[in-house]
């Protein structure tokens, strides 16, 4: 399939604006983060739990449950990631608008965390797509992902995009694509010197 | 003055919370008691004993083509259309790879198009929707406007009329077993 991408470009507007202007859409920009909640274990109910009246990340700016990844500025990856799920995570990242930040929430999410040796647990969603805030625990609580939602904040503040620095960044990765992260199916290791077939693990 | 009023209604009304107040030693819920039976607080009439509010008219401009404000709401919503996709245009970023011209499809590759068959049988559903939903939509309107004077009678002889042809297809639909549990 050969779709003719247009170049990465940044609003003409925006690429060419003052100073203070891009001071006032990066501020809109931080403080209306639509989220895509990607939860996939139980992570996902302390996201929840951030999300209601108690701790409310909504004060913060933070909209949840996007209806999908076409309205939504923000993924919080909250859970364990497999290597099955891998392939979608990548798909509905792609299909989000610009600019699109991820928060991986959560030790699975950061590393695989306590299934590191898993054979079917991708060893943390930054191989799959670039993570902007990382938040540990295990799982965190709510108070940790409003830590990591302002952090986040601030590195929106402090970002200046242009044109120029979005060819730079996406120069040659926009071809990435779920499918290159779909595995094969694992086979048994063969051990040299020994019949492994027919032996239980 | 009226602070110093508000100052002594307040400090009258502190002495009837505290429980030594006019020499009752009673509890907070006897000092409640008897500021009710004084009177104090008029009590609300009850509810049925309310006269019926009057109906509003619908708010109209005055001398202005009804059409015409239809078409000005209708020229208003294109127009913040347009301009929040040019605003959109003129300053987001894009970066857009070639899996998101595809399809949404939950997270997964999105197969055949977007025209499917479905079994006719399931009209029967389609069938029971427009007999009990779509009824329900026209006669919660007719709710509001069936005490007028000008329109009562006349919307009842045709809501009548309306709910007797959904009832031909219930019972349509009753005889052909559509209602019976299971």
């Amino acid at each position: 399939m050969t779709v003719d991408l247009p170049m990465p470009r940044i609003g003409p507007l925006n690429d060419d604006a003052p100073r203070p202007i891009k001071i006032v859409l990066n501020w809109g920009r931080r403080y209306s983060l639509w989220v895509f909640n990607f939860g996939l274990a139980c992570c996902a109910i302390e996201f929840i739990a951030g999300s209601m009246a108690r701790h409310d990340f909504i004060r913060l700016g933070v909209i949840p449950f996007a209806p999908s990844p076409r309205q939504a500025d923000l993924m919080i990856v909250s859970g364990t990631v497999t290597d099955k799920m891998a392939p979608a995570i990548r798909r509905l990242y792609d299909q989000m608008p610009e600019p699109k930040y991820v928060i991986s929430f959560g030790s699975c999410a950061n590393s695989g965390g306590p299934y590191w040796d898993s054979y079917c647990v991708t060893k943390g969603v930054d191989q799959l797509m670039p993570v902007d805030v990382y938040v540990p625990g295990c799982p965190p609580r709510p108070e940790a992902l409003l830590q990591g939602i302002i952090r986040l904040q601030e590195k929106i503040t402090s970002e200046t995009l242009s044109s120029k620095g979005m060819r730079a960044k996406y120069a040659g990765s926009r071809r990435a694509a779920s499918g290159e992260v779909t595995r094969p199916l694992l086979s048994k290791p063969e051990v040299a010197g020994r019949d492994t077939a027919g032996v239980p693990s | 003055m009226l602070v110093v009023a508000h100052l002594v209604l307040r400090g009258r009304s502190k002495r009837w919370n505290s429980p030594v107040s006019g020499g009752v030693h009673g509890t907070r819920r006897s000092v409640m008691f008897r500021v009710r039976e004084h009177g104090r607080a008029a009590p609300h009439p009850p509810m049925w004993h309310r006269p019926p509010r009057p109906i509003r008219p619908v708010t109209r401009l005055t001398g202005v083509n009804p059409y015409l404000t239809v078409g000005g709401a209708v020229l208003a919503g294109i127009l913040l259309f347009v301009a929040g996709m040019a605003v959109r245009w003129l300053v987001a970023p894009q970066a857009p790879t070639a899996m998101k011209f595809k399809t949404y499809e939950c997270g997964v590759d999105p197969v055949g198009e977007g025209w499917a068959q479905t079994n006719v049988r399931y009209f029967l559903y389609a069938f029971l929707y427009v007999i009990f939903a779509v009824d329900a939509i026209y006669l919660f309107p007719w709710a509001t406007i069936i005490r007028s004077a000008d329109l009562g009678m006349a919307s009842l002889a045709e809501m009548g009329i309306f709910i007797g042809v959904v009832l031909v297809g219930l019972a349509h639909a009753a005889r052909r077993g559509l209602l019976r549990w299971v």
